[in-house]
């Protein structure tokens, strides 16, 4: 400790004692305030001033002040996707636009004749058909007055707003040209009218309003689109072109949202200085289009080569409420429409699809739109009755997932697409704003009543969580008040009810709760007094942008400290060059604004720190030696300014894996290593990312290895799954105090003992990368897939600062949590960092009974600090019913989330007891379960294993996870691994999770385009599922197997010669080379269905998987036939044998 | 001695109650109203650990003590009702969880529904025979004036 062991490399600069004493002293006392605090509102040049907080009104030198807070608060952007509808949006962005061009408010009748040929009848249609929008227009006069006392802008926007949309524009314009005058900074004054017409043009369009939000780019190229929303379909001539595709790709807003404030501004900051930014290039106004295009079509259910809308369309085709159309209970999309229709329902409710049903089918996207405005918010209670008595309507979907099954019999039992998550049985309109099924999920579908109905069961009840997942679209919302109940806490959401105009009940606690007046405005129609149609009540997740009242401290800025390993193991491996290319590659695409900081840190059996202070000629290494009592050389110049340092960053990159290739020495002081990472990011909080290729050996939290190899295949249970230490937990709370996130690179050969170094991931919310058998050379592979991997961590979203809180219902109450995170509270997570990868399961328990009410609720809110220095908090809503017959919860149950949960719950009784406990549970629960089935439902004494159709799969998917690395015994199996497994069974979500445990098997050979999808213009074969068993793998065949982070393509002996030459671009099967990892890019239809195959499944996950070529003889055969879990391979059990085990174990 | 008996059996009685209080606290997370404050919440659901970690300790040692006392006074009735809760105290701290530190209660795992209820039966149950054994002390000092 004494000597601080300053070594200067690079440059001639010596650290004495002195300087380095008082550091050492005053780690906490220095925290620099590298920014003032208020530059987390937008002081960065580009971002915009948001909007967030009208203390903070952009510096805009606008003709009036903004003198109206009640506009600032409720603008927000939803991205709804019909894509007509956002035609129509755009069609009224038009005219906005023109506006804001102008400098004086007279232009009006100059821009209407702007109005794009096409813009009269589409809203002439609009206004006709419909109904329900019309009538949020009347009310635009009075909000016209409403608004005018306050804000004297509002009122001529209001006007161009109407005009265009109300009396048809015959001209076809010259309003191209005038259009991208729009945003151009050098009219600030007008572009407040800008701002405000767009916003309210959006407004104008009910539900769906806020396209405009929607284009935000990651890359900030759209930040012009926002403003530009035109639609391609009115032929505005050239710029038109820019927008629409933005709009025109429905949601694509929301993946980037982080990115997205620039966008969403125009609508939150109204008058403010958004548009400077966004009047500049128009190019890059084109560019961001093709961007979309590229991306969220084939993604989003929503886009427009996506089949959904088009059911939409047939469904909604003129006759909407009276004539059902051809309702087709299995997809989602239809069931809603097709059992759509309250008898019940109150006049005002038939006014809306009455009017609908003149409309020509060509309009029918409006019908939607008002279909949806009218459907979801439930105004009183007796509109609530009338929905659940909709209840009734969907007996089919019931009857078919209680379908006994006798699974001795029947031997087909996989659907032959993956399966979906099961709908829960609402009414239709409560379902179509239920939150996706992606981001909240619920083990059993439908709530049992009691406790005791639960237990009955034997099924477990939990909600997994996805809640910071990339999402497509996501309203995000401005408001002064975010409206919650008093009493719980719970944000507004659409299951709430409303008593009458000014009163709402919480549907958690049922406290009835006071509309504030800032409520009653709804920004999507500009209207009053229609808080049920306010963005938070139309959707189950939306994003609210917080005040400062939910920050303890001003936003920090987004902080990545690199912690690498340089020992000479590390070296060995070879990681660092890629690391650093990968690095360089991707540091502008760093989540973050201009107050991004980065550190790095190497460490061997040393500490390493960098100096890379801004106006160095080249960095500065400083080499602390003393590492039993660790302490930083300097404070402020260790963690730097992305932006000001960026030289000196990719100098350090291109320099650092020269300057340790001659290292030979072997130990690695990990330990201390995290000390000094923790010490350095205190002040901030941030992402610390740790490589480590070796078992720590030297300093604090230095291990030992545990792992006796003989053990490896030992049927008699596994030891040390736990932590040998608690060095690693106690740093990861302390991390998670200050808001640090470790997340940890596992890159090795040897034993690390990653179930120790685990914990420091573990309860910082931090994400874990294991690579075993890491080499640079000898294992492409891994090289590969920690190359993609890289990638998509850094530029992936972050979240900083996080809490998660999950309420629910009254009478239910969250047992026990699974993933990454620290347990704060009974309710509530900490998560020190949270990225959109990591999933989450919690555990329910029934305390009192669920009679009183027909419907539970979940929500979960994730309160955190955006990249961009925004807190932010997004909130999930989930509703499920809740009934009391056992037969009703068999037919809701979900068995792929059981199977994560009680995969969850097998692991941390295989930490806390032992591993054969747990695989015994796990066979336990198919026992429970069919004993419970077949004692309280099935009445047919029929023999051998019967169960509900719902949970056919249970078996197999128990067996799978018997078969697992985590959980399966007597195949050798590294504990490294194991424990890896055990670690990603917690934090992957369902999907992910799903395709780990039981792969999905294609057939590539035979594929046929009979079902297959259309996305843009690539044509997606749907080949069937088939069973993971060996009969069903032909010598014949050329088989895919999807494994989730690895796709093996199986070839056959006798594989069709047609399909090598096609899809491998080989001759015969014996020139196809033993490793081959691409599939080459040919010109023959045969292998551009299979691409389109491959790159359409690999687009649904966010780590890209690798691909291996396998043929019949290949060595590595066995790694295939391990996945074929039906078969008996080393494990003991068939599928058969286990079903026979069962079956005794049930007698 | 009994005297000394009597003014630590009210000294881990008081011990206990706040231990148990900790306990009964962590139930009803007041917090609904000040979810905004996460992190001073947060300091205090860790000091509330910490201090049931620190009351643990002394309550062995105490209940120790009282037996090893017990065993010089040769009160072999009243050393036989403790020795279970000792012997169970013993095994109750060799299968803690991994921990550098003296402690029974691991931060992260005490939100856990199942081990907090046990904790929390733990505590009431504890507390009950405290208190029993309480009076029986005070009955057993009082005899001890009286026939002496």
């Amino acid at each position: 400790m004494s000597a601080p062991g300053f070594t200067n490399l690079n440059s001639s600069i010596s650290y004495g004692q002195n300087p380095a004493t008082p550091h050492r002293n005053g780690p906490a006392q220095t925290y620099q305030p590298m920014h003032p605090p208020t530059g987390c509102y937008g002081a960065p040049p580009q971002q915009q001033s948001y909007p967030t907080i009208p203390a903070h009104p952009a510096p805009v030198p606008s003709k009036a002040p903004i003198t109206n807070s009640a506009h600032s608060a409720n603008y927000y952007r939803s991205n709804h996707h019909q894509q007509q509808q956002q035609q129509h949006l755009s069609q009224h962005h038009v005219a906005p636009s023109p506006y804001s061009a102008s400098p004086s408010s007279a232009p009006p009748s100059q821009t209407y004749a702007t109005l794009p040929s096409s813009a009269p009848p589409p809203s002439n249609a609009h206004y006709s058909q419909q109904p329900l929008q019309q009538q949020h227009h009347p009310p635009y006069a009075p909000p016209g007055s409403y608004y005018g006392p306050q804000s004297y802008h509002a009122p001529p926007a209001q006007q161009s707003q109407q005009q265009p949309s109300l009396v048809p524009a015959p001209a076809v314009g010259p309003g191209a040209p005038v259009y991208p005058i729009v945003s151009y900074p050098s009219a600030p004054g007008s572009s407040q009218f800008g701002t405000l017409s767009s916003s309210q043009s959006a407004a104008a369009h009910g539900v769906m309003p806020t396209q405009m939000g929607a284009p935000l780019h990651q890359y900030g190229t759209t930040r012009p689109a926002s403003t530009a929303a035109v639609q391609p379909g009115y032929g505005v001539a050239p710029p038109s072109h820019l927008a629409p595709t933005v709009n025109g790709q429905g949601g694509t807003g929301h993946q980037h949202y982080d990115q997205s404030q620039p966008a969403s501004l125009s609508y939150d900051s109204y008058g403010d200085a958004d548009h400077p930014p966004s009047g500049t290039p128009s190019a890059s106004v084109h560019s961001s289009p093709g961007h979309h295009q590229g991306g969220d079509t084939s993604s989003s259910s929503t886009g427009s080569a996506s089949p959904v809308p088009n059911s939409y369309d047939n469904l909604e085709g003129g006759s909407y409420p009276d004539s059902m159309p051809p309702s087709n209970h299995m997809t989602n999309q239809a069931a809603p429409y097709g059992n759509y229709g309250y008898p019940g329902m109150p006049p005002a409710y038939h006014q809306g699809p009455a009017a609908v049903t003149d409309s020509s089918p060509s309009h029918d996207p409006y019908g939607q739109s008002s279909y949806q405005q009218y459907s979801q918010p439930f105004p009183n209670m007796s509109q609530l009755s009338a929905a659940l008595g909709g209840l009734s309507g969907v007996p089919e979907l019931e009857v078919a997932a209680l379908r006994p099954v006798n699974l001795l019999q029947e031997r087909d039992l996989l659907p032959h697409r993956p399966l979906e998550a099961p709908e829960p049985n609402l009414s239709p309109d409560l379902k179509k704003v239920n939150c996706c099924p992606q981001s909240f999920r619920c083990t059993l579908t439908s709530i049992p009543q009691t406790q005791a109905l639960l237990t009955k069961a034997r099924l477990p009840l939990g909600l997994l969580l996805h809640p910071f997942r990339d999402l497509q679209q996501l309203p995000v919302i401005t408001s002064n008040t975010i409206v919650r109940c008093r009493s719980c806490r719970t944000y507004i959401n659409p299951f709430v009810t409303f008593l009458d105009q000014r009163r709402w009940k919480c549907n958690l606690c049922y406290r009835v709760n006071d509309v504030p007046d800032e409520f009653m405005y709804n920004p999507v129609t500009r209207s009053y007094g229609e808080p049920h149609k306010r963005p938070e009540v139309q959707n189950a997740t939306v994003e609210f942008i917080a005040s400062s009242d939910y920050m303890l401290r001003p936003p920090q800025p987004a902080a990545y400290l690199f912690v690498l390993d340089v020992s000479h193991n590390a070296v060995e491996a070879g990681y660092l060059k890629y690391f650093c290319e990968s690095l360089m590659d991707n540091l502008d695409k760093l989540p973050g604004d201009t107050r991004t900081r980065v550190g790095f840190l190497t460490f061997d059996n040393t500490i390493h720190f960098y100096n890379l202070q801004e106006g160095l000629s080249q960095p500065q290494m400083l080499v602390v030696s003393d590492i039993d009592d660790i302490f930083i050389p300097s404070h402020d110049s260790l963690m730097v300014n992305l932006k000001e340092s960026k030289e000196l960053v990719k100098d350090l990159l291109t320099s650092l894996p020269g300057m340790f290739s001659e290292s030979k020495e072997t130990h690695s002081a990990l330990g201390p290593a995290l000390q000094a990472a923790f010490k350095l990011m205190t002040p901030t909080g941030g992402r610390v990312t740790v490589f480590q290729t070796q078992l720590p050996t030297i300093g604090a939290g230095s291990l030992q290895s545990r792992e006796d190899p003989n053990q490896r295949s030992s049927t008699k249970g596994v030891q040390h799954l736990g932590p040998a230490t608690d060095f690693y937990k106690k740093l990861a709370l302390d991390c998670s105090g200050q808001q640090i996130g470790v997340d940890l690179f596992l890159l090795s050969s040897q034993y690390t003992d990653l179930a120790s170094l685990s914990c420091i991931s573990k309860y910082s919310a931090g994400s874990i990368f294991y690579y075993p058998s890491f080499h640079c050379t000898q294992n492409p592979t891994q090289l590969e897939k920690f190359q993609k991997d890289l990638e998509r961590y850094l530029t992936r979203k972050i979240g900083f600062e996080a809490v998660m809180r999950i309420r629910c219902t009254k009478g239910l109450s969250i047992h026990t949590f699974h993933g990454n995170f620290f347990v704060r509270s009974t309710d509530l997570l900490s998560l020190a960092n949270v990225n959109p990868d990591s999933a989450f399961a919690v555990q329910m328990s029934i305390d009192d009974s669920l009679a009183d009410s027909s419907l539970a609720c979940f929500q979960a809110a994730l309160l955190y600090t955006s990249s961009k220095g925004k807190r932010r908090i997004r909130v999930h809503t989930l509703c499920l019913p809740v009934v009391n017959q056992l037969s009703d919860v068999y037919a809701g149950a979900d068995v792929q989330a059981i199977t994560c949960l009680l995969a969850d719950m097998a692991i941390d009784r295989s930490i806390t007891s032992s591993l054969s406990d747990a695989r015994d549970a796990l066979t336990n629960a198919v026992v429970d379960l069919m004993s419970a089935y077949k004692n309280n439902v099935c009445n047919l004494q029929q023999s051998g294993l019967v169960v509900a159709a719902s949970m056919r799969l249970f078996p197999v998917y128990i067996l799978s996870l018997l078969k697992q690395k985590a959980l399966r015994t007597g195949t050798s199996t590294r504990l490294d691994e194991r424990v890896f497994a055990m670690c990603e069974f917690k934090t992957q979500p369902l999907q992910q999770l799903m395709r780990m445990v039981h792969p999905d098997l294609y057939r590539l050979d035979d594929m046929s385009d009979q079902g297959a999808l259309h996305l843009n213009d690539t044509v997606v074969p749907q080949p069937h599922l088939l069973h993971l068993s060996a009969d069903r793998v032909t010598r014949d065949g050329a088989f895919l197997l999807d494994c989730g982070n690895v796709f093996y393509l199986w070839i056959g002996k006798s594989c069709d010669h047609l399909f090598i030459q096609d899809v491998l671009g080989f001759p015969d099967y014996a020139s196809i080379p033993a490793t081959m990892t691409h599939i080459p890019e040919l010109e023959t239809l045969l292998s551009e269905r299979v691409r389109a195959f491959l790159d359409w499944l690999q687009d649904k996950r966010a780590f890209s998987s690798t691909l291996t070529v396998m043929k019949d003889n290949s060595s590595a055969k066995a790694s295939f036939f391990q996945y074929l879990v039906e078969d008996r391979s080393e494990g003991p059990f068939s599928y058969n044998e286990f079903l026979q085990h069962i079956q005794q174990q049930m007698s | 001695l009994l005297l000394l008996l009597y003014t630590n059996a009210y000294g881990l009685y008081h011990m206990i109650i706040a231990f148990d209080e900790l306990k009964t606290d962590y139930k009803n997370p007041i917090d609904q109203c000040n979810t905004l404050n996460p992190t001073v919440e947060k300091v205090k659901k860790i000091k509330r650990v910490k201090i049931a970690i620190k009351l643990v300790l002394p309550e062995y040692l105490i209940h120790f003590f009282f037996c090893v006392m017990f065993f010089c006074a040769a009160e072999w009735l009243t050393l036989s009702l403790n020795l279970p809760l000792l012997a169970y105290h013993v095994w109750r701290y060799m299968s803690r969880p991994v921990m550098s530190g003296p402690g029974l209660y691991d931060p992260t795992t005490i939100m856990n529904a199942d081990i907090l209820a046990f904790c929390q039966k733990e505590g009431w149950c504890k507390l009950a025979f405290y208190l029993l054994s309480f009076f029986y002390y005070l009955y057993g000092m009082i005899y001890v004036l009286v026939s002496s």
